[in-house]
């Protein structure tokens, strides 16, 4: 009889297992590199890359995103648009509250708004057609426009617009606020120590809204200055988690080779990093769209993909990353084809003028694509000298205007009037910064279309104007498009759901568990 | 010299080295840079690439050969510039004494009181790198001893009586300097200088291992640098142009000893 009763509890828990192993678990450590490390954690401030890792975890924003960049809940639990799409309710999630124990209401979303037009560029851009705010009630807060704005709805993401407890910063000195150092949010995770150097600490939220979340009892972030011991780091099992760049990407496919070790590319769909060439439009052979397109057929783009990026990421067709809003391949093509490079450069009458190439000092992958680069050019003719430079040196360079070609890659943030238009209106012509309209393109035809585009409804509209865009500047060659980046987050295979939004790694870990 | 086993090897070495910097490049008219096969290819697998390739897929040989033009060319032009600053420093030093000597003096110890390999960084970092700024940095850091060693030995050969001699004749002091002290202060230089030689390529090859080589040349140093981060998996990109180094060092080496045993006779009868 015990027999039987031991024989029927294995095969219960043999048929059970597979199910269970979906179920995720609570409990457990997390230690996950940062790279570098950031200069604050509090994300009102700070934009830096890492800060927005960190602090993702810490801070939420009204809205996250799905990989196809659909809106989805967060603090704000429903949403409703107004027939003239001039006015967006959102209902706030209820029982929410800060890390110390105050309510999230109404009241802090509105003062957010107020605090991140202070501090926040790229938030203050977002809210620039934004009328008034308000909060009829603690539960609900209505943004008025002063005018349609399609891409309204993208601009909630906790990097672009954190929620901030008004209680603890209303009526301070932003910047001096000692809240700054200890940072208090409504996330999943609270900030529980730093040790500078050497590891940030985040501690699991026991009243956290979601019930069950987060499943992870603590994240270590470590800091580890040198890529090669960042890739030991995990090879010897001190961190779990190497986000995205973290190391270099010769190190990618040994380090995803190692047993329980899994790779993914997403997470990254809501920022889409695209490298291009700056081609500087306005000074020099360079000048001649004619040069320009050479420069692009000349570059074997398929050969940087496969193999400086290890064939990671996906050859750019255009302006606009494939993940983008409006994303259209039906433009004019660019194949390697040095003959057509030869030829146009011929036409264009381009007589061996010194060119000069900037790479991007961001380590051996920038270097090595600079000069894989250098050398496709060389080969369809075009005389190029390659300007040895560190981060700053260079972006003071592109800042002012002093190069032919410098390498770059920018996020794109979901819309083309988030994150492409910028870079080829001409009123984002300013010396001195290193995003925008870098190269001097200035075509009134395309300021009209994204400045149109930007408030034109419904959304048909908008995919035909953005559409003819992306013809336009495909065809003048404004800066040489060369590839979608991925960054493959590498991790144990135990660690689970890690990426379940496009915002990838910098959604926080709410959803993370470890399957021990 | 030639009695010199050692020196003898030395200069095969550098006679070959020497040969390869001037007439390789014309065997191999497709610049180093070019990608020509699959990448991270082992060596002596194909003919074509008999070194195999490195990360991007660039020859390894066809690197070895245009860097040893590189590496040499430093090494060189770098020893005269800093021999042409430092023997008139320190000839002038030695024979003028006092004042003149201790500002010149005083002048060197500034630029010998700063680590030379932390000056060089410095001041290529400065200037930019290029083939120029990494000549005009390995000179200035090389040059100190040069000028502490001629003053050394014109301080002892001018009290000397067929100097005393020509001042006492009223000849110019420039043309004591010329004809009467230098030639005979001449022969350690020579001993140095070869050393320096070998010291300039390992400076040169630091600065590129670093990443502040000329970014249009190819040498030594920056293959190595190159590839040093992909050691585990491709070893052959860093060791070829690696032992590169370590065999045209130790042949300069090598020169530098042979000569120091032919240009001090008494040295090489009596020691050893």
């Amino acid at each position: 009889m015990p027999k039987r009763v031991l024989l029927g509890l294995l095969l219960a828990c043999g048929l059970t297992a597979p199910a269970l192993a979906q179920e995720p678990k609570t409990g457990g450590v997390i230690n996950a590199v940062i790279q570098p490390e950031p200069p604050g954690l509090m994300l009102a401030m700070v934009q830096n890359g890492p800060t927005q890792m960190v602090s993702g975890n810490i801070f939420e924003g009204l809205l996250r995103y799905s990989p196809k960049l659909e809106p989805q809940p967060e603090l704000a639990e429903s949403w409703s648009v107004s027939e003239d799409a001039k006015t967006y309710a959102f209902r706030l999630r209820k029982g929410v509250t800060w890390h110390d124990g105050k309510p999230f209401t109404a009241a802090d979303v509105l003062f957010s708004v107020e605090m991140l037009r202070q501090t926040h560029a790229r938030a203050r851009n977002n809210l620039a057609q934004v009328d008034k705010v308000e909060a009829p009630d603690d539960y609900t807060v209505v943004f008025t426009l002063k005018q349609p704005f399609g891409p309204f709805l993208g601009i909630f993401e906790v990097g672009s617009m954190p929620m901030v407890p008004k209680h603890l910063y209303e009526g301070t000195d932003f910047k001096t606020n000692p809240y700054n150092n200890a940072p208090i949010g409504t996330g999943p995770f609270m900030f529980k120590e730093w040790q500078k150097g050497s590891f940030i600490r985040l501690v699991k939220n026991p009243n956290y809204y979601e019930k069950g979340k987060p499943y992870l009892d603590e994240i270590y972030w470590q800091i580890i200055p040198d890529a090669a011991a960042r890739s030991v780091a995990y090879e010897t099992g001190k961190v779990d988690v190497l986000p995205g760049g973290s190391v270099e990407n010769f190190d990618v496919p040994r380090l995803s080779k190692l047993k329980d070790t899994c790779v993914t590319g997403a997470g990254w769909e809501f920022f889409s990093p695209l490298a291009w060439l700056w081609l500087n439009n306005r000074q020099g052979p360079l000048a001649d769209k004619r040069v320009r397109q050479a420069v692009m057929y000349a570059i074997d783009r398929d050969f940087a993909k496969d193999v400086i990026w290890n064939g990671l990421g996906k050859v750019a067709t255009g302006p606009s990353a494939s993940t983008i809003k409006y994303y259209t391949d039906d433009v004019k093509k660019y194949p390697y084809d040095p003959a057509k490079a030869k030829a146009l450069l011929k036409e264009a009458g381009y007589k061996g003028e010194k060119i000069r190439l900037l790479p991007l000092a961001y380590g051996e992958t920038w270097q090595r694509w600079g000069e894989a680069v250098k050398q496709n050019l060389q080969d369809a003719g075009i005389n190029i000298e390659t300007i040895a430079t560190d981060v700053a040196g260079g972006n003071q360079k592109i800042g002012e205007w002093d190069y032919d070609i410098a390498f770059t890659y920018l996020y794109q943030y979901g819309d083309p009037a988030l994150g492409v238009g910028r870079n080829y209106v001409s009123s984002a012509i300013a010396k001195g910064q290193v995003f925008n309209n870098v190269e001097g393109y200035s075509n009134p035809e395309i300021d009209k279309l994204f400045a149109d585009g930007a408030v034109a409804t419904p959304d048909s509209k908008r995919k035909e104007i953005y559409e003819k865009a992306q013809k336009i500047l495909v065809e003048d060659v404004p800066v040489a498009w060369m590839l979608e980046l991925q960054f493959p987050t590498i991790m144990r295979c135990k660690v689970k759901n890690l990426i379940t939004t496009g915002i990838g790694v910098n959604d926080g870990f709410k959803d993370a568990w470890l399957d021990k | 010299m030639l009695k010199s086993p050692s020196g003898v090897i030395g200069l095969v070495i550098l006679l070959l080295a020497i040969s390869v910097a001037v007439f390789g490049p014309m065997l191999f008219p497709n610049s180093p840079w070019r990608m020509v096969q699959r990448p991270f290819l082992p060596p002596f697998t194909l003919q074509a690439v008999p070194l195999g390739t490195d990360a991007l897929g660039r020859d390894v040989f066809a690197g070895m050969i245009f860097g040893a033009r590189v590496s040499l060319l430093v090494g060189l032009v770098s020893t005269l510039v800093a021999l042409i600053v430092g023997v008139p420093i320190g000839a002038m030093a030695g024979y003028f004494g006092g004042k003149v000597d201790d500002a010149l003096m005083r002048f060197t110890e500034f630029f010998q009181t700063i680590p030379s390999f932390a000056l060089a960084i410095v001041l290529v970092a400065i200037l930019q790198p290029s083939i120029y700024s990494i000549v005009a940095s390995i000179a200035v850091v090389s040059w100190p001893p040069v000028a502490r060693l001629v003053r050394g030995e014109v301080l002892s050969l001018r009290t000397r009586e067929y100097v005393q001699a020509a001042v006492v004749t009223g000849q110019s002091n420039t043309w004591i300097i010329l004809r009467e002290i230098l030639p005979n202060a001449l022969s350690p230089v020579i001993v140095l200088a070869s050393l320096m030689v070998a010291t300039a390529i390992l400076l040169e090859s630091s600065l590129s291992f670093l990443g502040l080589g000329d970014p249009n040349l190819i040498s030594w140093g920056y293959m190595v640098g190159a590839g040093r981060t992909v050691i585990r998996q491709a070893w052959w990109i860093t060791v070829f142009p690696g032992v590169a180094i370590l065999i045209s060092v130790l042949g300069l080496n090598l020169i530098g000893e042979g000569l120091n045993d032919a240009l001090n006779p008494r040295l090489s009868r009596e020691g050893r």
